[in-house]
């Protein structure tokens, strides 16, 4: 096949079918930039779970040596390890627990550090400014006060808290909005595909006259429709190309700059470039892929081979 | 080069059939004419050699292959073999003489170099020679058929279907085309003309196939366009 010939093809039926290869471009791209804005939605719920998340219910923060001094409820000094002795065989005795699990001052070190890593406040940290913990798998996840009033105000807790209380409104909010965000993604590809099937329609019928005359002197299937096909793939990548830059310039612009989401809620970890650069590939094949795929199935319909 | 067994063809949604029990044989090397009015088939049976429709019944043998047996990405590589001539010409408007015989070469993958030499060579054959930067629209109708002769015949087809080339043209102009399409025939290439054209079928002489209503109503060697009534 003559590349340079089905090039100067594809370009002339991208300027004739003008307004509709817009039409392409741009539903491709919202569509796409969409779909690739849920996906870091979700990783950025990932990235917030952290390390006890989903094990368990109901964390007992114990106080260190620090809080001793800061911390009112911890006026009477960091826990000691008849006070711990004393928490877990309470804890083991009572029945809505189901299992219960003791995180060191280095454990929590090494989780905090898993989840922060390079953030500047993970790096002034010492193991000693953790705190030790018990975290606590419930049998019914709704019987966090059981354990909140039988722990709260205890010599050497510092604090009872419902991890999944705490995190679980915002989750929940997050969840919506990436539900909302794949609904609307879903609508702009179908209104995408659509657009690329009548675009294929249109530009068959007019240039039925070479694909006749082509399938007259024997040109092969592929070489004819090849054009067609390329020229829905070739919208669909400039789409695919502004839904990436979106996307960069979306996180740019929320988290880094403009609205500085990283500066003004610095306790969340937000998700990294890299997690932006992962869903680049993944938004490109899927812009060719698909208006390419449309076309092909378009073809069989409007073009007699 | 083209065999009819017993072909019938029936379109779709229609009780009449377009072809009836059709057999007949074309040797490698005939000029044959096909003749009928219109609706006696003639469109239908140059559909069924191109494969352009398949039989409804019978069988239908182009350069020895057996069409219904011949899968659909076989087709093109069967057409590449068969040239094709229409009443309009079918030239593409925004390219010139040469670049539309050239067209039938670049689409089915001939190197340019390839395309270079042999595109001279057939304008000169169909005496275009000198016109290959010229535009379809500015030339005559029986030019614009030669143009479009030429791109049937430079990829060197073993048979050359023409479906009424001289519908359009004047009686004069008519005789060149004739006289150019007798020309490929003696270089080998089986010629199979659908015409109305009184005047040339009884000038040629040639070989004579009549249809009516879908039927074989004559098959004559060195044939006329009628019979005398």
């Amino acid at each position: 096949m003559r590349a340079q010939f089905v090039l100067s093809e594809i370009g002339v039926g991208l300027r004739r079918n003008l307004t509709m290869t817009f039409a392409v471009i741009v539903s491709v791209a919202l569509s796409l930039a969409l779909f690739g804005g849920s996906l870091l939605m979700s990783d950025q719920v990932g990235a917030m779970k952290g390390y006890w998340y989903d094990k368990v219910n109901v964390s007992i923060f114990l106080c260190n040596k620090s809080d001793a001094e800061s911390d009112p409820n911890c006026a009477k000094g960091a826990v000691t390890d008849d006070q711990k002795k004393d928490i877990l065989s309470d804890l083991k005795k009572m029945s809505v627990v189901e299992t219960v699990a003791h995180e060191s001052q280095d454990e929590a070190y090494k989780h905090y550090k898993e989840q922060f890593g390079d953030s500047p406040l993970a790096a002034s940290l010492t193991p000693d400014q953790m705190q030790e913990s018990y975290r606590i798998k419930l049998k019914d996840p709704e019987k966090y006060q059981v354990i909140a009033t039988a722990f709260n105000g205890r010599d050497g807790v510092q604090s009872v808290q419902d991890q999944k209380g705490i995190l679980d409104n915002l989750f929940t909010m997050l969840n919506l909005m990436n539900r909302a965000a794949l609904g609307v993604m879903a609508l702009m590809l179908i209104v995408a595909l659509l657009l690329i099937v009548n675009t294929v329609r249109v530009s068959a019928f007019s240039r039925r006259r070479e694909t006749g005359i082509m399938r007259l002197v024997g040109a092969s299937g592929f070489y004819i429709q090849a054009p067609f096909i390329m020229e829905a793939a070739v919208a669909g990548a400039i789409g695919g190309g502004l839904a990436c830059v979106f996307l960069v310039v979306g996180r740019y612009f929320t988290i880094d700059h403009g609205m500085a989401l990283s500066s003004k809620l610095n306790l969340i970890n937000f998700v990294g470039w890299d997690a932006v650069l992962t869903k680049l590939p993944l938004i490109l094949a899927a812009s060719v892929l698909m208006p390419a795929l449309a076309a092909f199935f378009a073809l069989r319909k409007y073009l007699k081979v | 080069m083209i065999r009819f067994d017993n072909v019938s063809k029936v379109y779709p949604k229609q009780t009449r059939p377009a072809l009836r029990d059709v057999s007949l044989e074309v040797e490698k090397g005939e000029f044959v004419f096909l003749v009928g009015s219109s609706g006696s088939g003639k469109s239908t049976f140059l559909r069924l050699v191109l494969r352009e429709e398949r039989t409804s019944q019978g069988q239908v043998h182009v350069l020895g292959k057996d069409l219904a047996r011949l899968s659909n990405w076989k087709v093109p590589q069967m057409r590449r073999q068969l040239g094709t001539v229409f009443q309009d010409f079918r030239l593409l408007p925004n390219k010139t003489v040469a670049e539309n015989v050239a067209f039938a070469q670049e689409v089915i993958g001939k190197s340019k170099g390839e395309i270079r030499k042999s595109v001279p060579q057939v304008l000169d054959l169909v005496g275009l020679g000198g016109k290959e930067d010229r535009m379809p629209g500015e030339l005559s109708g029986g030019e614009q058929q030669r143009v479009a002769i030429a791109r049937a015949f430079v990829n060197r087809p073993k048979l050359l279907i023409a479906d009424e080339p001289t519908g359009n043209l004047d009686p004069q102009t008519s005789v060149g085309i004739m006289k150019l399409l007798d020309r490929i025939n003696r270089t080998g290439t089986t010629v199979l003309m659908a015409t109305h054209d009184q005047n040339i079928v009884d000038q040629m002489r040639k070989r004579v196939i009549e249809l009516e209503k879908g039927r074989l109503v004559r098959d004559q060697a060195r044939g006329v366009y009628g019979y005398q009534h």
